[in-house]
């Protein structure tokens, strides 16, 4: 059995008590760190509340060597434990594919999301959301500039954006760099760049920063350690606005 | 130099040993740079100690000379070639700089392998050769011919020259390019004893061929020196019959640079037009002591002067401020004011320039096109000093290895920090190693010769489906080997990515692709070539750099031996993109393509080409039998037996993996009588009872893994 498991948002303690079951008979604990990452914890804190050893695991290991934790999960109870909810991320699909493939059952214990946390933090209406897309950081002879073409659809048709910034072993995008980003293409395109912004950080922790402005204004607010997030609104309901000027004050 | 039209670029060109050093000493001799009697005695042209001892700055490779011609002054700029048949470009980057080439071949030897390919560049630059034959006097002296018998050997030189010329380039050929002795394009005479003869000269000299017979039988090349003096001769030849640069430019520039015709750029350089933007091609970078680096090239349109900003293409936007702008009076660097279309440049201040940089004051033009290169590096051998302490040394001899010998490719290794030297073949980095011991005092240690390999594919291959990590993007490709009319027109620089998109398309329909693969091309890569047959896929736009990156890591090296691939066609004929940028990046992209090409490649048969080189040996006609076994026994073959007198020229050709040990072999089966020369004759396929070995011994080498590669290896399904 491979049992994907989302942990929810922001530390160990997000899991749902079925999740819990689940790594409590487990065999093997894997940790996917590559699409999304639990930043108010760590693994030593994992492995201490969950009572068992936790094996982290990157793109390379699970896109090319997926081999390991398909063979134990013939055997086994292999649980891949996930940052936010599974699948939301369309990475997975791919292993739990495999597995079928291979007669190996699955199944998804689901946790909290980024993308309906979102709605409560800033108040713009689940309903009003366009395609999402990830503003990737760029790389010699990459630059995509797919993230604002999304934008610009959704905006064309009066809906938000979510915008997923980049995790990469070694760093984790800011507001402000996102926003910089866009901008870049914008010039890239010889088109105007989105002109008001959402920022959240620390979505689920304690002390998430929700902070609603001009690119100018966001650029210079400092939202702290990860993660973050962006979204682009589109004209703002008036609950919508009334709700960013409440919580979401730069 | 303010007057194009008494402005002549030239540049002498010569298998080695044929005198070109000492041509180009006896010349600035004559045009009074440098005292006579050290012409021809210290090769100053070579000489580093001499420009130390005199003082000024002296840069080995250009010199110009004033030239006084029926009563006008014209100004000839000699940029210095390097004698050997060139591996790095060198002379190639150096004809791209003149326009006319003084062909230089040795009375007694004739026109050698290295002649040919000399010649060879020359024309495909657009360059107009003439002829001098050097060292008659030995013809004379040591061959002990009689007159007609030298008049006959000459005959056969001029018509051995036009044979080529007409081989390479026709339509020129016909169009006055064929050398003549009665028109003046051919000179005869001795480099070392500085003189020459030419049919017009003897006119006014009065010096006739018998003169030159006696004169050389009784050792007085004084006299003909006196009468007939090389220099006026040759400089005559020069200004008479090699064109101007308002002359060649209008021919050249179609060659040597494929932008538009109708720009500005294009315009002004097409009438050398020194009002014109301002268009440089940098052909040497050198260091001068006090002033640091100088770049020399030519200009073929507008004007420099001191502060000028220009722009380096390939780099970053960032201008560079001209600080001197000199030319070469003689051997000296001398500054000028300004400097206009036509002349070969010596700038100070070009930060960012390299050799073979285009240089202009737009903020973007169409680089000139790179130089292409006629014969490769078949052979590598590593060395190093046996005592650290000899390291500056090394480095350093290294350095003047490969600019006396611009066939020698010295590379650094970029994981051991080894320096690799390539070369022809092994007699040849044999000679080498020798002489860096011998002449240089450096001790060293070198390992076994590598033999370089080329991969390419055989057959058609494909669609062969390449899937990214997440197996969310898919790439679609078919495989087959690049037509041989489409190689042709890659190998003679009739087609480049910097061409109008327009032009290229009809050059390329013109050799056979349909309209849409046309339209499709990509990228052109060594004799590789990438096109896109898909029709709006959504984000490949923003993807193909990714595509076209993981395709040369893919010729880089083939999935047989890790070898260069050439004589390929890629076409990518369908794509899948993920919807999202980030799950379509470098990570997923570069690894689904390249995995793509190395399974279809195995899947089209891919196979493995080894180098070979044509081989002629002079022998003695008892010993012909000998020579010939010699080339037979080697996988070779004879496809010539030419017989010159008593000698027996056997022209052929062998695998350069067979010819390890032919020197020494060579010399016992002959008696020791054998003379011999090499040239670069191409990569061919591996016979098929062989391959498994070789592969296996470049990959054991190279640390792979010990199987013949499956395609299977690289992608799931197959």
């Amino acid at each position: 059995m491979l049992t994907f498991v989302g942990l929810g948002l922001s530390d160990e303690r997000d899991i749902s008590v079925k999740g819990l079951a689940c790594i409590r008979r487990a065999t093997h604990l894997y940790l996917e760190t590559y699409t999304s990452r639990l930043t108010g914890t760590s693994v030593e804190r994992m492995e201490q509340c969950y009572g068992k050893p936790v094996i982290p695991v990157g793109r390379e290991e699970i896109e090319q060597r997926p081999g390991e934790i398909l063979d134990r999960a013939e055997n086994g109870e292999v649980v891949l434990l996930c940052g936010g909810d599974p699948m939301v991320s369309t990475t997975h699909a791919d292993l739990r594919l495999r597995a079928a493939a291979r007669g190996i059952p699955t199944r998804i214990i689901h946790g909290a999301s980024i993308a309906s946390a979102v709605c409560g933090l800033t108040g713009l209406q689940n309903y009003r959301f366009g395609k999402s897309c990830s503003l990737p950081f760029p790389s010699k002879g990459w630059f995509p500039v797919t993230p604002l073409s999304t934008i610009r659809a959704n905006l064309s048709r009066d809906l938000h954006t979510l915008v997923y910034l980049d995790i990469t072993p070694d760093r984790c995008m800011t507001v402000g760099e996102g926003i910089v980003l866009l901008e870049e293409m914008a010039r890239k395109e010889g088109i105007v760049p989105p002109a008001f912004y959402v920022g959240i950080a620390r979505a689920g922790s304690a002390e998430p920063r929700v902070a609603a402005g001009p690119g100018e204004v966001l650029k210079e607010v400092d939202f702290g350690p990860p993660l973050h997030i962006l979204a682009v609104p589109a004209t703002l309901h008036d609950i919508e606005r009334e709700y960013l000027e409440v919580f979401a004050r730069p | 130099m303010d007057k194009p039209v008494r402005i002549r670029n030239i540049g002498i060109v010569a298998h080695i040993d044929h005198g070109k050093t000492t041509l180009s000493d006896s010349l600035l001799a004559g045009a009074g740079m440098i005292s006579e009697e050290l012409a021809g005695k210290q090769l100053f042209m070579d000489s580093d100690e001499e420009e130390q001892s005199r003082g000024i700055t002296i840069d080995a490779s250009n010199v110009s000379m004033v030239h006084e011609y029926e009563g006008q002054e014209y100004l000839i700029n000699m940029i210095d070639t390097p004698g050997h048949v060139d591996f790095g470009g060198d002379v190639t980057r150096a004809m791209r700089a003149v326009d006319g080439a003084v062909v230089l071949v040795d009375a007694v030897e004739g026109p050698m392998p290295q002649t040919e390919t000399v010649l060879r560049q020359a024309l495909k630059e657009g360059v107009r050769p003439i002829l001098f034959i050097n060292k008659v006097d030995r013809l004379i002296n040591e061959l002990k011919v009689d007159e007609t018998e030298m008049q006959i050997r000459l005959g056969k030189v001029i018509d051995k020259i036009n044979k080529l010329i007409k081989g390479m380039n026709e339509e020129m050929y016909n169009q006055g390019w064929k050398l003549e002795a009665m028109n003046g394009s051919v000179a005869f005479g001795s480099a070392l004893y500085k003189w020459a003869v030419s049919v017009p000269f003897m006119k006014t000299s009065n010096v006739s061929f018998k003169d030159v017979y006696e004169k050389c039988k009784n050792n007085d090349q004084k006299w003909l020196a006196k009468q007939s003096p090389l220099c006026a001769v040759i400089l005559d030849m020069v200004v008479r019959h090699l064109p101007n640069p308002i002359d060649a430019q209008k021919r050249r520039i179609n060659v040597i640079w494929h932008g538009d015709k109708e720009s500005p750029e294009g315009k002004a350089m097409l009438t050398c037009d020194p009002s014109g933007p301002v268009a440089l091609m940098v052909t040497d970078i050198s260091f001068d002591p006090h002033a640091g680096e100088v770049a020399t090239g030519r200009l073929f349109s507008g004007t420099l002067h001191r502060g000028l900003e220009l722009f380096v293409m390939g780099t970053a936007k960032k201008g560079n401020r001209l600080q001197q702008v000199g030319v070469f009076m003689g051997p000296e660097r001398v500054e000028v004011e300004k400097l206009l279309a036509g002349n070969i440049a010596a700038v100070t201040g070009l930060h960012d320039a390299i050799v073979g940089s285009t240089v202009t004051n737009l903020m973007d033009m169409t680089p000139f096109e790179s130089i292409k290169h006629y014969s490769e590096p078949v052979m590598t051998v590593a060395v190093e000093a046996k005592n650290m302490k000899d390291l500056p040394k090394l480095v350093e001899v290294l350095r003047q290895v490969g600019k006396e010998d611009p066939t020698v490719k010295v590379t650094i290794h970029e994981e051991t920090g080894e320096h690799l030297i390539s070369g022809m073949g092994e007699l040849h980095l044999e000679i080498i190693t020798h002489r860096i011991k011998r002449d240089k005092g450096v001790e060293i240690v070198t390992s076994e010769p590598i033999v370089v390999y080329r991969e390419t594919v055989t057959g058609v291959a494909g669609p062969v489906e390449g899937k990214s990590p997440n197996r969310h993007n898919r790439f679609y490709l078919v495989l087959s080997p690049l037509p041989d009319a489409i190689a042709t027109l890659i190998r003679n620089g009739d087609i480049s990515m910097n061409m109008p998109e327009v032009e290229r398309r009809a050059v390329l329909m013109k050799a056979g692709l349909t309209k849409d693969e046309a339209k499709g091309l990509k990228d052109i890569q060594g004799t590789c070539v990438f096109l896109d047959m898909t029709k709006g896929v959504q984000y490949l736009n923003e993807t193909m750099e990714l595509v076209l990156e993981a395709f040369h890591e893919a010729i880089a090296g083939g999935p047989l031996a890790d070898e260069p691939v050439q004589n390929m066609l890629v076409k990518l004929v369908d794509v899948k993109l993920h919807e999202d940028a980030i799950h379509r990046g470098p990570g997923q992209v570069i690894p689904a393509v390249r995995a793509a090409v190395k399974a279809g490649m195995l899947l089209g048969g891919d196979s493995l080409m080894e180098p070979y080189q044509k081989i002629q040996i002079n022998v003695p006609a008892d010993q012909m039998g000998n020579a010939t076994s010699q080339i037979q026994g080697r996988r070779g073959q004879v496809f010539d037996i030419q017989s010159e007198g008593d000698s027996i020229a056997v022209i052929g050709k062998a695998p350069v993996a067979e010819l390890f040990g032919f020197a020494s072999e060579l010399r016992s089966a002959t008696e020791g009588r054998a003379m011999w020369s090499t040239e670069f004759a191409g990569f061919e396929v591996v016979p098929n009872n062989i391959v498994k070995d070789v592969v296996l011994a470049i990959r054991k080498r190279k640390g792979l893994k010990l199987e013949m590669p499956r395609p299977s290896d690289y992608i799931d399904g197959v």
